[in-house]
């Protein structure tokens, strides 16, 4: 029997706002347990919530790019449960009226197109950390507690790891353009819970799902559910039933793991929060949300193939961020040749920032002096090769890519007038290469070339060498 | 010098402006009065006689303001209202070791205003109770007879202003607790709109219900007082950027073509008879004044009692889940695990009437519940107030008795919480409509004081002020004072 996968995500998104939803501490994270903190975060006794605008339009931003519906009527509700990183021992999220619902994602997995709807879209404040720690005791640091945050719910339809995979690169891609978020995983501003299913094909019904935790990368996303797809089918496949658990995945392993098993769902005694006045949204505060958007992923994406002529690939990785895309685009207004500009963005640019681990928007490079060098190459100032040492220049001390090839005296040997002589020289030196080459060992080009180049200490233009080069062999 | 104790607002400032007295003086002599009559009436859970008489010193460093009536004047504060550095206890063993690290913005408005802050007031245990009998602490007496509970939960600030111990207090109402007790020991209590007053610091009851109001021995010096204390906070969403007015602008006494309502509920059964008859006896002095007073009918007031008892006590249940031993407040010993630490800090910690009605809450709140329990209460609720809207179109005030009956005997009714209950029945609707509503001293029934309520329109104290003070300047009632064992010389 074949089994259908069935899968649908859980996503939390940390907004990136200067305090916190519902107090005005900071809401960046302090290095010192419980510094960024104030008497709301601790549910003191008396104190109140206040409603962050900026958090509840960065909701809004966030749904409006996953083509949510806003809810026009909404509020805020009180979710009960006690825990030591729960000060007020309820959390303030939203349950049935969420900021926003019925949107979706496209995603694309091997050249096939897919819509993934999005259930909701909801607001609520995150809460602290416990820390286990030694002699037994447990920690907790309430600088996280009261950080805004968004949950993006998924429909179950996903059919397979890759697909949850597409969904959580396409979704961290759009939310990334809002600039609403960081969503990087690594750091915990965006965080998974998946749920997975079995059932056979044709049936309607979902299958037994099982939710798994501590999914802490996007790949380990794919993995666990990996692992899940096998090990429930070998249950299933064995007469088994599933059971509804919560699972972890354990990196090292790469295997979920039982964490415990699911006695039906929790009473969290949802009740309108009173302290929070109910928001009506109008139109004109939607419209005036929208006109905030920038052009998303999806469309950069379909405008850099369709009207610049960049392969899919390229697309795809300029615009993985916003930084990213937009210094592309700046890139191409001072002048540059999109392929060009795309190769560099990718390749030098992309390796350089991973192996410094910086932003781009941290670098001395900016999208001039990036066009300006690429020019200095399209009209063969300089060489590719040379380039990557202009390159670094720029990349790391900044300036005008022309003065920094004058100040260095990397401009191209070019000048024929000025290199036949070298040419000639090597060749008067090296006559056994003339002669491997007369012999039909084009080897040989490539070492006269490489002595050519060394004469030069690499600035000779290789293309014109090779011309000058075959031109003088044949002379001889 | 002349006992101070049996002046108004008004008579003090003007005796601290001429030098007559100074705020430090007026503060001992406070101290020294609270002193000779604790022992009887046994009002305040905390005193603070170094702070108050360091800040009296100050102020009449810094000179009492001629146009500021409240300067160096001393309040007492209801212990559910944090005051920072002082001990705030809500009165209940699981906060009775609890110091504040903030004010109450009400408190901050008060510093401002030059008020001095004396000690801080018993109560029913985090403000639920009718009698001020729940307090972990101790029971304080009526200040009229002190066999009688002084009514609750602000049981605490109402006996202390009757007993002229302070001149005004802080106290808090929910369902009641200002007015009823105010009603019960002969004074002043107003619980403004829902809105009107800030409810940062004030620890939280039922969020949507609970106000800070003040309570005084005449009309004119609540006026005053709530002015002071009024306004909107950006620290609390729900407070109301309406403008304060001057609430003593219409005392001209003058209450010619008023239109009062007189509900036929507020009159039935249960009503003892010697308050029924002072309510009556108002009716007619109104209209001798010249306004008309008319029977009306507010037919949902009777699931008034369910409903709160429903909506106040989920409120309440989720309010009260902060108090769990972790960050603060009493944590129990005996505990093996983070389950014992909640379950037994909380069952050691708290009163019996907080566990029922956190009980109760917690019901009305469940899966399968609350559909039936919260939300058709909110439904009622809605109910109730469209009842008082479509007075309100007609009529400018409505009035009737602040408690059926007068106050009871200690230790009475303890055991019988549905009779405790239904004392509030008058009072509660207000609260469930956000309504301002206040007591002002009626006359005497069997000894005991009775209250008149008066409830406004949203936002309308002043029209209510300014009928309680031509009432007031047509009775005499206010001029009544108790004698208290062991404080009065004579």
């Amino acid at each position: 029997m074949n089994f259908e996968t069935v899968i649908g995500l859980e996503v939390h998104v940390e907004l990136k706002t200067n305090s916190k939803i519902f107090s005005p501490a900071p809401a960046h994270f302090g290095a010192e347990p419980n510094s960024n903190t104030n008497v709301i975060d601790w549910g003191y006794p008396g104190v109140l919530p206040v409603m962050n605008k900026t958090a509840l339009e960065f909701g809004m931003k966030a749904a409006l790019a996953l083509n949510c519906e806003i809810s026009k009527d909404t509020h805020f509700d009180r979710k009960n449960y006690f825990y030591p990183d729960n000060p007020k021992a309820y959390q303030i999220s939203q349950f049935d009226q969420p900021i926003g619902h019925d949107g979706w994602i496209e995603i694309e997995v091997e050249g096939k197109k897919k819509k993934i709807r999005i259930e909701r879209v909801h607001l609520e404040e995150d809460a602290g950390k416990n820390m286990h720690g030694k002699g037994g005791y447990s920690y907790v640091d309430l600088n996280r507690q009261g950080t805004p945050l968004i949950e993006i719910v998924s429909e179950a339809d996903m059919r397979s790891p890759e697909e949850a995979y597409a969904y959580l690169e396409a979704l961290r891609s759009i939310i990334q353009f809002t600039e609403v978020s960081d969503v990087k995983m690594e750091e915990g501003s965006m965080r998974c819970d998946a749920n997975i299913s079995l059932r056979p094909y044709g049936q309607e019904e979902f299958g037994t799902k099982t939710e798994l935790k501590n999914l802490n990368s996007m790949s380990f996303v794919k993995k666990g559910l990996a692992f899940e797809e096998k090990r429930q089918a070998k249950v299933l496949l064995s007469g088994g039933e599933i059971q509804q658990e919560t699972r972890r995945f354990d990196e090292t392993t790469n295997k979920t793991i039982l964490m415990r098993v699911k006695e039906g769902s929790s009473d969290y005694r949802y009740f309108p929060e009173p302290d929070i006045p109910r928001f009506v949204i109008d139109d004109e505060w939607i419209a005036r949300i929208k006109t905030t958007l920038p052009e998303l992923p999806a469309a950069r994406r379909t405008r850099y193939v369709q009207e610049l002529g960049l392969p899919e690939y390229d697309a795809k990785v300029l615009t993985l961020t916003k930084e990213m895309s937009d210094f592309f685009e700046e890139t191409l207004a001072a002048g540059a040749d999109a392929k060009q500009a795309s190769n560099w963005l990718m390749g030098e640019v992309s390796a350089y920032l991973n192996s410094e681990k910086l932003e781009l928007t941290k670098t001395k490079l900016t999208p001039d002096n990036l066009a300006g060098m690429i020019q200095l190459i399209a009209d063969g100032t300089i060489s590719s090769k040379i380039a990557k040492k202009v390159f670094r220049e720029l990349i790391e001390n900044g300036g005008d890519a022309k003065e920094v090839v004058e100040a260095k005296g990397l401009v191209q040997l070019s000048d024929p007038a000025q290199l036949l002589p070298i040419i000639n020289e090597i060749l008067d030196n090296n006559q056994q290469s003339i002669e491997d080459f007369k012999n039909g060992k084009d080897r040989a080009v490539g070492f006269l070339v490489g002595q050519i180049m060394k004469a030069t200490k690499g600035k000779a233009n290789p293309a014109i060498v090779n011309k000058l080069l075959q031109e003088e062999l044949a002379k001889r | 010098m002349e006992k101070l104790y049996d002046k108004t607002l008004e008579e003090l400032h003007s005796l601290l402006v001429s030098k007559e007295i100074t705020a430090a003086d007026l503060t001992q002599a406070t101290l020294d009065r609270i002193k000779e009559t604790e022992p009887t009436v046994d009002s305040f859970i905390t005193l603070v006689e170094e702070k108050a008489l360091a800040q009296a010193k100050a102020i009449d460093e810094k000179g009492i303001a001629e146009d500021n009536v409240l300067a160096g004047i001393p309040i007492g504060i209801k212990d559910n209202i944090v005051t920072k550095g002082i001990l705030t206890t809500a009165a209940s063993k699981i906060l009775s070791n609890f110091e504040p690290i903030y004010d109450a913005t009400v408190m901050d408005k008060l510093y401002q205003a030059d008020m001095i802050p004396v000690g801080k007031l018993n109560m029913d245990e985090f403000a639920m109770g009718g009698s001020t009998e729940t307090s972990y602490f101790k029971k304080t007496k009526n200040a009229w007879d002190h066999t009688k509970v002084p009514g609750g939960s602000s049981g605490g600030s109402a006996a202390a202003v009757a007993a002229g111990q302070v001149p005004v207090s802080l106290g808090s109402d929910t369902g009641g607790s200002i007015r009823q007790p105010a009603s019960f020991n002969g004074i002043v209590g107003m619980k403004p709109t829902y809105g009107r007053v800030s409810r940062f610091g004030l620890i939280a009851f039922a969020s949507s219900l609970d106000q800070i109001g003040p309570m005084t021995r005449t009309v004119k010096d609540n006026a005053l007082a709530l002015e002071a204390i009024s306004g909107f906070d950006e620290k609390d969403g729900t407070s109301s950027g309406i403008s304060v007015p001057d609430f003593t602008e219409g005392m001209t006494g003058d209450v010619k073509g008023m239109k009062i309502a007189l509900p036929k509920e507020y009159l039935g059964e249960g009503v003892q008879p010697g308050v029924k008859e002072a309510v009556l006896k108002a009716a007619e002095t109104f209209k001798a004044l010249g306004a008309t007073v008319e029977e009306v009918s507010l037919p949902h007031s009777k699931y008034g009692v369910a409903v709160y008892y429903i909506i106040a006590s989920s409120e309440a249940s989720s309010n009260l889940q902060r108090f769990d031993g972790i960050r603060y407040g009493y944590r129990s010993e005996n505990v093996k695990n983070l389950e014992d630490v909640y379950v037994n800090s909380r069952s050691e910690g708290f009163g019996t009437e907080v566990k029922r009605r956190i009980m109760l809450g917690t019901f009305s709140l469940s899966a399968g519940y609350y559909d039936a329990y919260f939300k058709k209460a909110g439904q009622v609720r809605t109910m109730i107030r469209q009842d008082f809207d479509k007075v309100f179109n007609e009529y400018d005030l409505i009035i009737g008795p602040a408690s059926p009956t007068v106050a009871f005997g200690l230790g009475e009714n303890i055991n019988d919480p549905i009779t405790m209950y239904m004392s509030d029945i008058l009072t509660i609707p207000v609260n469930l409509a956000g309504l301002p509503g206040m007591s002002v001293p009626a006359g005497f029934s069997e000894g005991l004081p009775v209250g008149l309520q008066i409830i406004g329109k949203h936002f309308d104290e002043a029209t209510m002020y300014k009928a309680a003070y031509a009432f007031e300047q047509a009775t005499d009632f206010h001029k009544k004072m108790p004698v208290i064992l062991g404080g009065d010389a004579e």
